[in-house]
C-alpha cells in the first residue's frame, strides 16, 4: 500500500485507492457490527447476565437483526423539524468519524494517507461532528433535544482542549505530527512507549478522549433518565442509526489513536517477540482499548454536569499546561547531560 | 515527493466520497424497504405524550456562552502551541522562556476565570 502511495499517479492506482477506501469502510462496519455485539455481551458478564444468545449462533446476528429492523422502520420528520437540517445533521455527524481513519497507521505496510499533519486532522475533522449533533439537536425543534445538544456542545467544546494538550507531550517528543513518525519514534520494545514518558498526557487523553465519544461515565448529552435521549429524541430508524454508527466508528478511531499516540502502534512489546506480524500488535492493543471503554460503561455511574465541567477546567486543563512543562523540562534536562 | 503529497490527500477526498455515500445510498436503499404511513398524531413534536407547550426553543443558561469564550481563547492557544511543540528540538532555549511566559499569561487568564467563579456550574 504504501509503495502505491509513493507512486505517480495513475488511473490504476486511483482504482485501486479506491477499492482500499471501501474495504475499509466495509472492514469499518463489520467492526462496529460486533462491537456491538462484544459490548452487549462483556456488560451482560459484568452484570451475571448472558446477553444476546438468541439471534445466530451464539446470538452472533443479533446486530445484523437490529441493523435490519433499522432500515425497515418508518422514517419520522416532525412537522415543526427544519427538514433540511434535520436530514443533514446525522450525515454530518457520521462522515468524520469515517475520514478521520484515512490516516492511521496499522502495520508497517497497511497505512491510507500519509499525511505530515496527521494529528491536527484528527482532532480537526473529530470536532466537526459536534457541529452534526448542535444541528440535529436544533433541527429537531424539541426542548429534550435542544438542552442535550446544548449541554453535548459545552461538554465536547470543554474537553477538547484537554485533549489537544495532552498530545502535545507526544509532538514534543518526536517533533512530528506524522502519526507514521510518531510510531517509528517509540520501536524497539515496551519501554520506548510514550506511555511511560508521558503517563500524565496518557491519563488525560484517555479522560478526554471517552468524553469526547460521548460514553459512559461521561453520556449526559444522551442521559435517558432526564432528557429521554438527547439530542437524537426525534430521529427515527436508519437517521437515528447514524448517530449511533458515528458513536462506535468514533470508537475505532479512538482505540487507534491511543495505540499509535502511547502504546507505539504496531510494535512488538519485546524485540525477540517482532516475528509476530506488526498488525497482530497493533489489534491487540486496540481491541485492549475497546474494551476498556465497555469495561467502564458497566462499572462507573454517569457524573454530575457541575462535576463534568470543573473536572474539564480545574483538574485536566491545568494538569495538561504542567504535562507540556515538565516534557520541555525533561528534554531540556536530557540535552543539557549529553 | 509533490505526487506522493497529492496521492495523501486524493485518498482522504475518497474518504470523504466514500463516508457521504454511504448515508446516501442507504436511506435510497431504505426507501424501498421502509413503510410510509404519515398521519398528524405521529408528525407533532415529542414531549413524553403530551401535546407541546409553547415554544420548542426554550431560553438556556448563559453559562455555556461564557464557556464557549473560554474555548475560543484556549483553542486559539493550542493553535499556537503546536507549531512550537513541531519545531522545538531546533528552536532551543529561547522558545522555551517563551513558552513559558505564554503558557504562564494564560494561566494566569485561567485563574482569574476561576476566581471570577466562571467555571462554576449552577443548574441544568
Amino acid at each position: 500500500m504504501a509503495d502505491y502511495v509513493l507512486s505517480a499517479f495513475t488511473w490504476q492506482n486511483g482504482l485501486l485507492f479506491f477499492i482500499w477506501t471501501v474495504i475499509t469502510l466495509f472492514a469499518v462496519l463489520g467492526f462496529v457490527t460486533y462491537a456491538i455485539y462484544f459490548e452487549r455481551k462483556v456488560i451482560g458478564w459484568m452484570q451475571l447476565r448472558i446477553g444476546p444468545n438468541r439471534v445466530g449462533p451464539l446470538g452472533l446476528l443479533q446486530t445484523v437483526a437490529d441493523i435490519a429492523k433499522l432500515l425497515m422502520k418508518e422514517d419520522i420528520i416532525p412537522k415543526a423539524a427544519v427538514r433540511d437540517l434535520f436530514i443533514i445533521a446525522p450525515a454530518l455527524t457520521f462522515v468524520p468519524s469515517f475520514v478521520v481513519i484515512a490516516t492511521i497507521p496499522f502495520s508497517e505496510s497497511i497505512t491510507f494517507a500519509d499525511l505530515n499533519i496527521g494529528i491536527l486532522y484528527y482532532l480537526a475533522l473529530s470536532s466537526i461532528s459536534t457541529i452534526g449533533i448542535i444541528i440535529g439537536s436544533w433541527a429537531s425543534n424539541n426542548k429534550y433535544s435542544l438542552l442535550g445538544g446544548m449541554r453535548s456542545a459545552a461538554q465536547m467544546i470543554s474537553y477538547e482542549i484537554p485533549l489537544v494538550l495532552s498530545v502535545v507531550g507526544v509532538i514534543l517528543m518526536s517533533s512530528s505530527l506524522n502519526l507514521r513518525v510518531i510510531v517509528e519514534g517509540q520501536l524497539g520494545g515496551v519501554w520506548h512507549w510514550n506511555i511511560f514518558p508521558q503517563i500524565i498526557g496518557f491519563v488525560i487523553f484517555i479522560i478526554a478522549a471517552v468524553s469526547e465519544l460521548n460514553r459512559t461515565p461521561f453520556d449526559l448529552p444522551e442521559a435517558e433518565s432526564e432528557l429521554v435521549a438527547g439530542y437524537h429524541v426525534e430521529y427515527t430508524g436508519f437517521r437515528f442509526a447514524f448517530f449511533m454508527l458515528a458513536e462506535y466508528v468514533y470508537v475505532f478511531a479512538f482505540s487507534a489513536m491511543a495505540t499509535v499516540l502511547f502504546l507505539g502502534g504496531w510494535d512488538a512489546p519485546a524485540p525477540f517477540l517482532s516475528f509476530i506480524p506488526g498488525l497482530i500488535w497493533f489489534l491487540l492493543k486496540f481491541s485492549f482499548f475497546v474494551f476498556f471503554l465497555f469495561w467502564i460503561r458497566a462499572t462507573l455511574p454517569r457524573i454530575r454536569v457541575d462535576q463534568l465541567m470543573s473536572l474539564a477546567w480545574k483538574v485536566l486543563l491545568p494538569l495538561s499546561l504542567l504535562n507540556i512543562l515538565l516534557t520541555v523540562f525533561a528534554i531540556e534536562i536530557h540535552k543539557w547531560i549529553a | 515527493m509533490t505526487e506522493s503529497f497529492s496521492n495523501q490527500y486524493l485518498i482522504v477526498t475518497l474518504f470523504i466520497i466514500v463516508g457521504i455515500a454511504l448515508p446516501v445510498v442507504a436511506l435510497t436503499v431504505g426507501r424501498f424497504l421502509r413503510p410510509s404511513r404519515p398521519y398528524d398524531a405521529k408528525l407533532t413534536t415529542y414531549e413524553s405524550g403530551n401535546d407541546p407547550v409553547g415554544e420548542s426553543h426554550v431560553r438556556f443558561n448563559v453559562r455555556y456562552y461564557l464557556y464557549a469564550l473560554m474555548f475560543v481563547i484556549f483553542d486559539v492557544e493550542t493553535v499556537f502551541i503546536y507549531p512550537w511543540a513541531v519545531a522545538y528540538k531546533s528552536l532551543g532555549l529561547f522558545a522555551f522562556v517563551e513558552m513559558i511566559i505564554f503558557i504562564g499569561l494564560l494561566a494566569v487568564g485561567l485563574i482569574y476565570a476561576w476566581r471570577k467563579k466562571v467555571l462554576t456550574w449552577t443548574s441544568l
